[in-house]
């Protein structure tokens, strides 16, 4: 299915992050997005909310966050392809419906434009840690997708990549920009319609009498209907049957949420989405990822210039984490520089992943401005030893 | 006998319930404690459902979480068992996203007047194209008695041991405030009055409100030394007074006291859609392009 060209901004454009992440939601064919302003995240809304009205779809400045997610819950079983958008502080609040999202296979997109925390933190300014909480936010078991762009240009691309998984795995989808992405202007360029393939909502065939709601296909993903198809079905948050009635014992709970982690870990190596340069022989290997991926460039050709060898891996979806690579690279090299906005998240999983194969050290910082690429080549020279 | 011979002999001997037609009857028997008011709040609401006309397929039905907020379960609507406090802005999604749909939030004062109670005010106020019935107990139910929004001064729950001394809410007055187009407030013993309530509230355009008020035998009546379910029914009939159009300020419930009941407010004003589609309409001209086909309110 290609995108609508009512809804593409075809040619070459001058956007922040923000605005591109808009344009690449409405490519996607996103008909409704619930927000509540917060920043550096509003862009997105506020250009939402103007080209909403000449192209179709609906915008809503609900009263808060946790509003905000429910009503995109409600939006996607009442057939729209739906998003929110947040930062740190409302990501907080959102979790317990994105946890709603992942129970009832609602297909929806949040964007999380991260700042410093913890708290109010730093409003303006720019922040990577909300990266365990994207994966662990919610309460409960459960497993979704997560992609991080480095640049407006891929604002776009990953918003229609973040539309597409959802619909495929029916799971929340999460885009974890920062602030420096989402307000930092360049060059756009939006290709014509029939160049975006997108993927459809798994809407089932069969009739009321044959259909079960949660009775999943062979790759673990049920397929939908929408509120008003005539169905007559129930959907709960409660752990449920094929039927979606409630079931409250432990065996109900074994099958569902197995299947609800399943049904993405099964696919997490076609879940690899990562940008790589000269890892082929390199003896460290710099991992980062949104705006601190683009700081690392100037300490990495530094240390290429005094004849390191060092590769560039940057993982664009960055859950499911992907360990197989970081394991394959972990047996041939001397070390990896995590180079993060937070004191040690991500890095956490690398480690877990070369499985003491070899060195990781990371470079932290705490939010608010970018690192300096001077304590990046530092780590690269130690890790080289 | 037979298997055939023992559905015959059931066919013959078991009467089937008016509304079997429109409950999920594989998920019966319910949850709720003997005596409980939902049972006859959810009897209310299907006969206002078959009184209203409104296409049972484009109906669909949000709750939250609670005793109430197990209604959505048992309703054969497309139906959805959200979480706490979050059926009105999940509703809000849902009208949204299908227009055409009849949205009915069903859910209790913990969940729609606690927890919830900033979206209420924000959906009454944008007039969003929802029913709304809130069944009041005065308690939190499920989580085993503790102190609501709605509890009455002085009334004993278990996080309130010594009498709760917060001032409660007055739901119709507050529904009112905020901007709701339509307000009732009925006891579960009303049944055919709270019918009617229901249907003109599923009739009206906008954002409709019934407050329900309900016995809860096990935990409100126990902890407060009112008697069983039927006594409290019993008191209901003695102390409610109907009061159409009664001024706002007189609907407070105080701890066993007189209850007013009634229509209260019933009046016009544009739909959030509605509101929206008009502006828009207005100043972009041609260049608005709705949604989905129209999306006016059906």
């Amino acid at each position: 299915m290609k995108a609508d060209p009512k809804r593409v901004l075809t040619g070459a454009h001058y956007l922040d992050g923000d605005h591109a992440a808009a344009e690449g939601a409405l490519a996607a064919g996103c008909t409704f997005v619930a927000g509540y302003p917060i920043t550096p995240s509003t862009e997105v809304v506020e250009r939402m909310a103007e080209r909403f009205p000449g192209v179709g779809g609906i915008f809503i400045q609900m009263e808060d966050e946790l509003g905000s997610m429910a009503a995109v819950v409600g939006a996607t079983w009442g057939g729209s392809k739906s998003m929110t958008v947040t930062s740190g502080p409302g990501f907080s609040l959102m979790m317990e419906n994105i946890g709603l999202a992942c129970m009832m296979e609602a297909p929806c997109v949040v964007v999380d434009v991260q700042r410093g925390g913890p708290s109010t933190g730093l409003p303006t300014l720019p922040g990577q840690a909300d990266m365990m909480q994207a994966k662990w936010g919610s309460h409960g078991d459960y497993e979704l997708v997560a992609l991080s762009p480095n640049s407006p240009q891929e604002a776009f691309w990953v918003l229609i990549k973040a539309f597409n998984l959802s619909e495929r795995f029916r799971v929340p989808v999460l885009v974890m920009m920062d602030e420096c992405v989402g307000h930092m202007t360049e060059k756009v360029v939006i290709p014509e319609a029939d160049q975006i393939e997108l993927y459809p909502r798994r809407y089932t065939e069969l009739p009321p009498e044959k259909y079960l709601p949660f009775k999943p296909e062979k790759d673990l993903v049920p397929q939908m209907i929408k509120a008003g198809d005539g169905y007559k079905i129930h959907v709960t948050g409660l752990t449920h049957d094929e039927r979606g009635y409630p079931v409250m014992t432990w065996e109900a709970q074994e099958k569902l949420v197995r299947r609800l982690v399943e049904k993405i870990r099964l696919f997490k190596d076609e879940l690899v989405d990562i940008e790589e340069e000269q890892t082929e022989g390199a003896d460290v290997v710099v991992f980062s990822y949104g705006i601190s991926s683009r700081v690392s460039i100037p300490a990495i050709q530094k240390a290429r210039k005094e004849g390191i060898k060092v590769g560039y891996l940057r993982p664009i979806i960055v859950w499911p984490f992907p360990e197989k690579k970081i394991y394959e690279l972990a047996q041939k090299i001397k070390g990896f520089v995590v180079v993060e906005m937070n004191y040690g998240q991500m890095v956490l999983e690398v480690e877990r992943a070369t499985k003491g194969k070899t060195k990781t050290i990371l470079v932290p910082h705490g939010g608010g401005w970018v690192h300096e690429p001077e304590d990046i080549y530092k780590a690269i020279k130690e890790a080289a030893k | 006998m037979s298997e055939v011979q023992l559905k015959k002999k059931k066919e013959e001997t078991e009467e089937e319930h008016p509304m079997e037609h429109l409950l999920r009857m594989e998920r019966m028997p319910h949850i709720w404690c003997p005596t409980c008011g939902i049972g006859t709040a959810v009897t209310a609401f299907l006969m206002a459902l078959e009184k209203s006309q409104i296409p049972l397929k484009d109906t669909a039905i949000v709750s939250g979480i609670g005793c109430t907020g197990r209604v959505a379960g048992y309703v054969k609507l497309d139906s959805f068992h959200s979480t706490h406090g979050r059926a009105i802005p999940f509703a809000t999604g849902l009208k949204l996203a299908n227009p055409k749909l009849k949205v009915v939030v069903f859910s209790g004062d913990g969940d729609i007047m606690g927890i919830g109670g900033n979206h209420f005010l924000h959906a009454a106020r944008r007039n969003m194209d929802l029913t709304v019935v809130c069944v009041n107990n005065f308690i939190y139910a499920m989580t085993g008695g503790q102190c609501a929004a709605t509890t009455p001064v002085t009334a004993n729950t278990s996080t309130s041991p010594y009498g709760n001394f917060e001032q409660p809410f007055s739901l119709p007055y507050l529904a009112a405030s905020c901007g709701a187009v339509y307000v009732a407030r009925w006891t579960a013993l009303d049944v055919r009055r709270l019918a009617k309530s229901l249907t003109e509230a599923l009739q009206k355009k906008g954002f409709s409100f019934v407050e329900i008020i309900c016995p809860c035998s096990t935990l409100y009546a126990r902890r407060n030394r009112l008697g069983t379910g039927l006594d409290l029914m019993k008191f209901y009939h003695d102390n409610s007074v109907i009061k159409h159009g009664a001024d706002l300020s007189e609907l407070d419930i105080s701890f066993q006291s007189k209850i007013v009941v009634g229509k209260f407010i019933d009046r016009e004003r544009p739909t959030f859609i509605e509101g929206v589609n008009q502006g828009l309409r207005g100043v972009l001209k041609d260049k608005f392009v709705e949604y989905g086909g129209p999306i006016d309110d059906d």
